[in-house]
């Protein structure tokens, strides 16, 4: 950051940038680097593009976004780089958000995959259904209220590509945002942002906006989280 | 970008119209945003559409025929029977991507109605239409298209594709010429950046391209759309060479299910699509994959026989 570090050896270094890893085995993650330096100008936050084991190291980053993709293609490359106990273990402790396919993979239990199930990171308490409103032809865009992020009289623009849903929120996850009316397959209120602690899911794709809301209110929570 | 016409010269407003069509675009654009990085894999049936989604593929494409038997075969090649890509659309869970002739705008309303996730609107395909390609602004679907250079992009950007690949030279097992493709529309990209705006008027006539869409491309220092190459790649050398020259991604055609061991020459591939800048891995994923396609010399190809030119 451009912000001189204190001078004095002690108390504040709340100017500290957080560090944020972004997840590149494959997917939209250059959107999120690029969001990221965006909101780098006025928000302590650096980021980078973690591929390896490694990579994936509290010391070297506070932080991890995994970002939209084929969940399918994305635990398939990352159990075969190696990578994903070191994934295991970093989304236990710290502070994660995953976008569409990101979310898949923390949650601890999906439906509708692939025959002969596909790995997940089993860390957000939440029952996803993959593409759960249909074809591509389904996709949609619609404007979302989240709690925290975007009130009703200035919703967040939700891009659904392909999307799942929340089915099942455990007893520990906050749901932040639902998405309402006929869209595909769905009818009605579902869920598509929650929130477990240092745990950040939503169905939809923030990157593929110029909106930094939810990147600035995870950076945020991240903070929090780590107490920087 | 649409020309600012000025307020009310006439009583046309159709700003509720463009809102829509962005909006449409972002959705169809965006999915190829999620595929970056990853690999697309040609498939004739269910049984190879499962090997390739558990190898890591992003997507399939269905077709009847891999590239390298339609030219074999010779004939008229048409869209697959859309039974066929439903069987294969419902073994996956990933993306079905299918094949339509170059200006054959009914092939893809049967497959925008059997629910295609993605349009190729393919050159190794027979051309039913010399002149005109199909206005992909009119559907919901989104379409991936070729290109040899930037032009050519441009055009089929500007007709609606949200998606470019280069050529390459499909089922020939050879990549010299999707790394010529790929070398030519960088070049170009190049010069227009380093053009004055009066000499970026010209170069848009001279490459037949929308000079709005140039200035864009000149401006970004790369295509407005997610670009993968096509057309040749048969190891994983030849997918990681593809993304060093900077594509966003890799069509494997024939090369994949024309080898000794389809798995793993596909696990392989994803691979190095992924760790490509990486000689450690990629050594590692290059070992004992048994036979590659044979592959064609592009010399001895006739001037009848190469696709990459279909496409005006």
């Amino acid at each position: 950051m451009t912000t001189p570090a204190p001078t004095s050896t002690t108390a504040n270094n709340s100017t500290r940038p957080l560090r944020v890893g972004v997840l590149g085995l494959q997917g939209a993650y250059t959107e999120h680097l690029y969001m990221l330096q965006r909101l780098g100008q006025t928000v302590p936050v650096e980021a980078c593009i973690v591929k390896t084991a490694a990579e994936l190291d509290p010391a070297q980053i506070d932080a991890l976004i995994i970002p939209g993709g084929e969940s399918t293609a994305m635990a398939l490359v990352a159990e075969r780089s190696g990578c994903l106990d070191a994934l295991r273990e970093f989304v236990h402790k710290q502070p994660t958000w995953g976008t569409c396919a990101g979310m898949i993979l923390l949650s601890t239990t999906a439906t509708q995959t692939k025959q002969g199930g596909q790995n997940l990171l089993g860390a957000l308490d939440i029952t996803v259904q993959r593409n759960a409103f249909g074809k591509q032809t389904e996709s949609f865009i619609a404007p979302l209220t989240i709690d925290g992020i975007a009130p009703a009289d200035q919703p967040f623009e939700g891009i659904f590509i392909r999307a799942p849903i929340v089915e099942v929120a455990g007893p520990h996850v906050q749901v932040i945002g639902k998405v309402d009316g006929d869209h595909g397959l769905q009818h009605g209120e579902r869920i598509v942002a929650v929130r477990q602690g240092h745990l950040l899911g939503t169905s939809f794709h923030p990157e593929l906006t110029k909106d930094l809301r939810v990147h600035a209110y995870f950076v945020q929570m991240a903070r929090e989280a780590l107490g920087l | 970008m649409p020309f600012n016409t000025p307020a009310n010269l006439t009583a046309h407003d159709d700003a509720a119209a463009e809102q829509k069509r962005a909006q449409e675009f972002t959705l169809k654009a965006g999915l190829a945003q999620n595929l970056k990085g990853g690999v697309i894999m040609d498939v004739i049936n269910a049984e190879q559409a499962r090997i390739a989604e558990e190898a890591g593929a992003v997507a399939v494409m269905a077709l009847e025929r891999v590239p390298a038997d339609i030219r074999k075969d010779g004939g008229v090649a048409r869209m697959s029977d859309p039974k066929m890509i439903k069987e294969i659309q419902a073994a996956v869970t990933i993306p079905v991507m299918a094949k339509v002739r170059i200006g054959h705008p009914v092939e893809a309303q049967i497959l925008q109605h059997i629910g295609i996730d993605y349009i190729d609107e393919s050159e190794v395909l027979t051309p039913a239409d010399d002149v005109h390609h199909i206005d992909k602004h009119a559907f919901k679907v989104p379409y991936v298209c070729g290109c040899r250079n930037l032009g050519e992009a441009l055009r089929r950007i500007n007709e609606g594709a949200a998606m470019i690949r280069t050529k390459g030279e499909a089922g020939t097992g050879n990549v010299v010429e999707a790394v010529r493709h790929a070398r030519q529309l960088f070049q170009d990209i190049r010069r227009a950046q380093t053009m004055t705006p009066d000499e970026l008027y010209n170069f848009a006539k001279e490459i037949g391209a929308p000079y709005d869409l140039l200035k864009q491309t000149a401006k970004l220092g790369r295509l407005p759309v997610v670009t993968f190459s096509a057309g040749g790649v048969a190891t994983p050398a030849d997918a990681a060479l593809m993304m060093q020259l900077g594509m966003d991604g890799v069509f494997v055609g024939s090369g994949i299910f024309k080898s000794g061991d389809p798995m793993k020459r596909a696990k392989a591939i994803v691979q190095a699509v992924t760790h490509f800048n990486d000689p450690k891995v990629l050594a590692e994923v290059s070992e004992d994959l048994g036979e590659a396609m044979v592959g064609i010399n592009i010399d001895t190809l006739p001037e009848s026989q190469k696709f990459a030119k279909r496409g005006w």
